[in-house]
């Protein structure tokens, strides 16, 4: 498999189930064996540990979002920032956070584990921006949320990548939805990159559209 | 009245023994889901190193500081060197592991240091504390307060500083612990070395009442199943109240129930243990924990 990302812009990778989005981005993030090379910013990333990966900026929200359930949201939010090497806008950055998602300030004391399925994604999404993120890896943010809450999450992924030029990899079963928020998309298929472009150009592919957009 | 005083305060000073030991059992088993078995001789063997440093003439807290710092460091190089080759290996490969540490632990203190008793000081004075008609060891007010000192620094610890947030988020959830950057199997290491300390702890406080010998842990060590069983083996808050009932519980017993008196004391943890595990097997504190099969 080989792909670019492009750097301060959303790209959404499409594919069936068992296709390997999953497996790619915990390939970037060292979460599983690979071969081949994987560069950041120029620099090969493919030999280092998960740890550093993220200390380099590249912040992953995996699949069923990971929350520490046992922790407040407000200590969610602190580990995020844990891997952080600049902390001396770590407070400012907080308040930040909280004002992109209100409903994470109301329930800041609260334990993580009482928040609806938004909520945690929502909480989720938070987390990977207190890193400071150069690179956002989102898998399936949406799975299991009710449209109106998935909309709103998109909503709030395309203003914090306009307003912080972080760049955003997007896996996504919602073909629709990703493909209005993402600037670039690959198609995935059983571990190939089999189709890729401008998410203006894929939209109108006659193949996306009949077997991901369903019309 | 004031002989029931009396022994809720002697029960509550050794409770505070057993509150150590089963925190260090709590925190290595919420880190990684072991019984460190060895964890009692392991605080043996680190009062036998205190002992050494006295007896070399050192002032007694500097000893104890000392004492901790080592067992700290122990604690980490055994969880690399032993602990660690291990770590995804089947629950009981690691638990005969920790069995062996014991019986390591047990034997080279026996060579080194002989299996002769040796008596320990106590840093507290010697006069029993009067107040009114009731008479309290100044070893146990000193035990209790000692006890109360540590937990309240390791609360802090995990409540305050980002190194204690991020060994409870390792211990939770160590997956996203490592997309979040933190090194888990370092914060094991770390939790084995603050384990370690609370060991020692409870080594160097009840070493003045039962005197140094290498076996001097081993029933300490079933008292502490027993505080970690009955607050919940879950829950380090559990632990530690678990201790101090345990404490109470056995000296009043040993006090009212005429046939048990001492000899049989011990009998009470194991029932304490086998009741708990009967009548509510999570604990006082515990979460039960739902798995999908």
């Amino acid at each position: 498999m080989s792909f670019a990302l492009e750097e301060g812009g959303i790209t959404t990778v499409l594919g069936a189930n068992g296709a390997g989005k999953t497996t790619m981005l915990r390939a970037i993030s060292a979460m599983v064996r690979t071969r081949g090379s994987i560069r950041f910013g120029g620099t090969p990333i493919d030999a280092k540990a998960t740890e550093q990966i993220v200390a380099m900026g590249i912040a992953h929200v995996p699949e069923g979002r990971g929350t520490f359930v046992d922790l407040t949201v407000e200590e969610n939010l602190r580990i995020g920032m844990y891997a952080r090497r600049d902390k001396r806008h770590a407070a400012r950055d907080m308040e930040r956070v909280l004002e992109l998602f209100p409903i994470l300030a109301q329930r800041r004391r609260q334990h993580a584990g009482t928040l609806s399925g938004g909520e945690q994604q929502m909480l989720a999404v938070a987390r990977a921006l207190m890193l400071g993120p150069r690179l956002l890896l989102l898998d399936e943010p949406s799975l299991g949320l009710a449209p109106l809450v998935v909309r709103e999450i998109f909503r709030i992924l395309r203003a914090i990548n306009q307003e912080s030029g972080v760049s955003v990899l997007l896996v996504e079963q919602n073909a629709s939805l990703a493909l209005d928020l993402a600037d670039h998309v690959f198609l995935l298929e059983t571990g190939r990159v089999v189709l890729s472009g401008t998410s203006d150009v894929l939209k109108k592919n006659d193949a996306i559209r009949r077997s991901y957009l369903g019309y | 009245m004031d002989i029931f005083v009396q022994q809720v305060m002697s029960g509550l000073a050794t409770g505070g023994i057993y509150a150590s030991l089963a925190l260090a059992l709590v925190m290595i088993y919420q880190a990684t889901d072991v019984v460190n078995f060895a964890q009692g001789e392991m605080a043996m063997f680190a009062t036998y190193i205190s002992w050494s440093m006295l007896n070399a003439g050192m002032p007694y807290w500097g000893a104890f500081i000392a004492t901790l710092l080592i067992a700290f460091v122990g604690g980490v190089v055994i969880q690399r060197v032993v602990i660690r080759p291990v770590e995804n290996k089947p629950i009981l490969t690691i638990v005969i592991v920790t069995l062996g540490l014991l019986v390591i632990c047990n034997s080279v203190a026996g060579w080194v240091w002989s299996y002769l008793q040796k008596p320990f000081p106590s840093p507290f004075p010697r006069e029993p504390i009067r107040l009114g008609t009731v008479v309290f060891g100044a070893h146990d007010l000193g035990e209790i307060a000692v006890t109360l000192v540590m937990l309240a620094l390791l609360f802090a610890f995990f409540r305050f500083t980002p190194l204690g947030l991020a060994m409870r988020a390792a211990a939770q959830n160590p997956v996203s612990s490592r997309l979040a950057g933190i090194r888990v199997s370092w914060m094991l290491a770390l939790g084995w070395g603050l384990a370690a300390v609370f060991g020692a702890v409870a080594g160097l406080m009840v070493a003045p009442i039962l005197t140094l010998d290498p076996n001097m842990m081993g029933g300490i060590q079933i008292y502490a199943f027993a505080a970690a069983t009955l607050g919940g083996f879950t829950s380090p808050l559990g632990a530690v109240v678990g201790g101090f009932m345990v404490g109470i519980v056995e000296n009043l017993v040993g006090t009212y129930v005429s046939f048990i008196g001492t000899e049989l004391k011990l009998t009470v943890a194991l029932a304490m243990i086998i009741i708990v595990l009967l009548v509510k097997p999570s604990g006082l504190f515990g979460r039960t924990a739902a798995r999908r099969v």
